[in-house]
């Protein structure tokens, strides 16, 4: 055992040709909590799953999963996790019963105790009166609700949800989060991907990825403390040209607009934001109210990417 | 045990797809049933009632009797009488007729010395299917001319052919077409199968769970084999019920054969479903294991005809040891050990094509 972790992994690298997917990621998650990967499109976050659950091999360095090493004994470690794919792999032409049947046969569980299971699963994850219906033509909801019921038939210590939520509306990914807990509480380790804030806030620890680094890591809350960089928050009369004239202040990682309210994020190595912001407006006709605030997850994400997906977006 | 229970438990999955397949249980009685109909009614080798003309300017009695002969032959009906073979080749340039027969006055004479054709068969050659036909005539006639005493009711039609005395190409092609349908339908079966759940992403999940690849393969290839052997029930059935398609070795023989050429088929789609990342090239990638199958194994022209390169390219093919073996047990009643050459070529592709299809799957697993 590695202690009180269920995954570690030290100079986790994968390439694919030329790209390197993933570059030198380090993890370590502890037992029973919910850990988040955070990272736009393309940040490496389904390729380090991947890795973890012996699906691909890793071009460099070392991953332990349940105290086995990667890729070597991934066949050890199957029965003990789940792996929820980014893209619905059921079977959609399978009832939602079957699938779940498949699964668990697949798993070995003893017949009766399956039947047991599965009601037990359709109960929780609202689907009893889907069972009959191929799975093919449920809601993106359900899908999702169903495949995590898949990967928990045999009740793994260890579960890899990619992206799970993403086809979900905010009511309902509540509710699955609130299942989430649940089976944290029960003792199950999730590692979780996401792009959503409201989901990587709920996370026990985050790490956001870009570009396949780890850009930063830690909880959530400790990261907002820590955030290398500080924020205003204004109000203004015209919001759009107060954008367009703090965008290329220097120093400026990210402005992004919230109806009259504008949040403008700067490197620490600007020594008075408040002043510069002043300053570049000044004398401009704009009338304006500016304030030093506390960073949320999003500055956090922007200041570790170095705004690089705002400013893309603007 | 658990194995068994994993194996079971994608067997089951496996049929209840297929069961919900239309499209794929369509094709398992439809392509039989289409194809064995298209061969036997439609596309018939063998021709018949050729219409033709005789010049006979010996008119003797021997020459009459050649061309009664020729007629019941039934390979041409003589539907005019000219005078010279000028007028013969008019009628073959208009259309008219396909052979032109020509016996000359000096018949008899031309008979007896054996220096030169005792008569002469003009034919229009553009379809070889006719030329072929026609051969059978001079066939006739040559024997007629090695004949130093032609008697009136001289063997004249002792073509040897004993395995198809009615010379009904549809009995030569059943056996053969049972292969082509095989091939077809196995080997697309199972690529595409594989292929649909890679396309699909089930793999990705299957592959975190303790299914091993065997296991997988195994459970995905039983239910084809199952099918195969019902396809194989079907095209002996409508064989036998419509076109009257003899079994003269033993039925056993026949599913055994099958048995072994399906497995072979099996494991060929298991490496195309290798080889291929979507259901759209698993399908091209049949085909084009298909169409060299289909046209150098022997099965549409003979193999004997075909160049040597050729030949060698289908021994490597299953459907043409097939098509030899299942010839040889319908048609002349062989027993499987009279065919074992073909057997083992058979075993030796199943054996080669799963090695092959386990090494790369286990490389996509990665
Ligand atoms: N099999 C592969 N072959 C080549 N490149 C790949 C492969 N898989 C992933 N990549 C590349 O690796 C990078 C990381 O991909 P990955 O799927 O891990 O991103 P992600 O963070 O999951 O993105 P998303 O949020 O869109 O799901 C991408 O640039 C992707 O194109
Ligand atoms: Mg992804």
């Amino acid at each position: 055992m590695t202690g009180g972790y269920a995954v570690t992994a030290s100079g986790l690298t994968r390439r694919f040709g030329a790209l390197i997917a993933v570059d030198h990621v380090d993890l370590q998650i502890s037992r029973a909590t919910i850990h988040g990967f955070l990272g736009p499109n393309g940040s490496g976050k389904s390729t380090t799953i991947r890795m973890l659950c012996g699906l691909l091999s890793p071009t460099e360095g070392e991953a332990t999963v349940l105290g086995h090493r990667i890729p070597g004994e991934s066949e050890a470690i199957k029965r003990k996790i789940g792996y929820m794919t980014q893209r619905f792999s059921l079977y959609e032409d399978l009832t939602v019963r079957e699938n779940l049947e498949f699964m668990a046969d697949i798993y070995s569980l003893p017949r009766t105790r399956a039947q047991r299971r599965i009601d037990e699963l359709l109960e929780k994850y609202e689907l009893s009166d889907r069972q009959r219906q191929w799975a093919g033509t449920l809601s993106g909801g359900q899908k999702q609700r169903l495949a995590l019921a898949a990967v928990t038939v045999h009740e793994p210590e260890l579960l890899f949800l990619d992206e799970p939520t993403s086809a979900v509306d905010p009511q309902n990914r509540r509710d699955f989060w609130e299942t989430l807990f649940e089976l944290c509480e029960k003792g199950t380790t999730i590692l979780v991907s996401t792009h959503y804030m409201d989901e990587a806030e709920r996370c026990h620890r985050l790490a956001i990825l870009d570009r396949g680094r780890v850009a930063a890591d830690g909880a959530p809350q400790e990261l907002e403390r820590r955030i290398d960089a500080s924020v205003v928050e204004m109000e203004t009369n015209d919001p759009r040209t107060a954008r367009l004239l703090l965008a290329d202040l220097p120093g400026v990682l990210g402005v992004t607009q919230l109806g009259v309210r504008l949040r403008v994020l700067l490197d620490r190595s600007v020594v008075d934001p408040l002043a510069e912001v002043h300053a570049r407006l000044f004398g401009r006709g704009l009338r304006f109210e500016a304030r030093l605030t506390h960073a949320n997850l999003e500055d956090v994400f922007v200041a570790a990417t170095h705004g690089r997906y705002l400013k893309a977006r603007a | 045990m658990n194995s068994l229970l994993r194996l079971f438990a994608i067997l089951r999955k496996e049929i209840r797809q297929l069961r919900r397949d239309r499209l794929t249980f369509g094709m398992i009685v439809g392509i039989p049933l289409l194809q064995i109909t298209l061969f036997g009614y439609a596309i018939n080798t063998d021709v018949r009632h050729l219409s033709a003309a005789l010049a006979d300017q010996a008119n003797t009695q021997l020459s009459r009797i050649l061309a009664l002969d020729a007629q019941a032959s039934q390979v041409v009906d003589i539907i005019r009488r000219v005078e010279t073979p000028e007028e013969l080749e008019t009628l073959l340039r208009r259309g008219e007729i396909s052979v032109g027969i020509f016996i000359p006055a000096d018949f008899a004479q031309r008979l007896a010395m054996r220096d030169r054709p005792a008569a002469q068969l003009m034919i229009d050659g553009a379809d070889p299917l006719i030329l072929a036909a026609a051969r059978q005539l001079t066939d006739m006639s040559l024997r007629y001319d090695t004949a130093p005493r032609p008697s009136a009711d001289a063997a004249l039609f002792e073509i040897r052919n004993y395995y198809n005395p009615e010379r009904r190409s549809v009995v030569y092609i059943v056996p053969g077409l049972m292969g082509v349908i095989l091939t077809m339908t196995m080997v697309l079966f199972t690529s595409v199968a594989v292929v649909r759940e890679r396309e699909r992403g089930n793999l990705e999940l299957l592959i975190t769970t303790p299914v091993k690849n065997l296991e997988l393969m195994v459970g995905k290839i039983v239910p084809y084999i199952v099918i195969g052997l019902i396809q194989v029930s079907l095209i002996l059935l409508l064989g036998v019920l419509l076109f009257h398609v003899p079994i003269h070795g033993l039925i056993r023989d026949v599913y055994l054969a099958s048995l072994v050429f399906i497995a072979a088929n099996l494991t060929m789609g298991l490496v195309i479903s290798t080889l291929a990342k979507t259901q759209f090239q698993a399908m091209q990638t049949t085909f084009f294991f298909f169409l060299p199958s289909i046209l150098l194994s022997g099965f549409m022209f003979p193999f004997e005809g075909m160049p040597r390169a050729a030949q060698y390219l289908a021994e490597l093919l299953p459907l043409t040891h097939f098509v030899r073996l299942i010839r040889g047990i319908m048609l002349r009643g062989a027993g499987l050990w009279e065919m074992a050459p073909e057997i083992r070529a058979l075993l030796a592709f199943t054996l080669v094509t799963l090695s092959a299809a386990l090494l790369r799957f286990k490389k996509r697993l990665d």
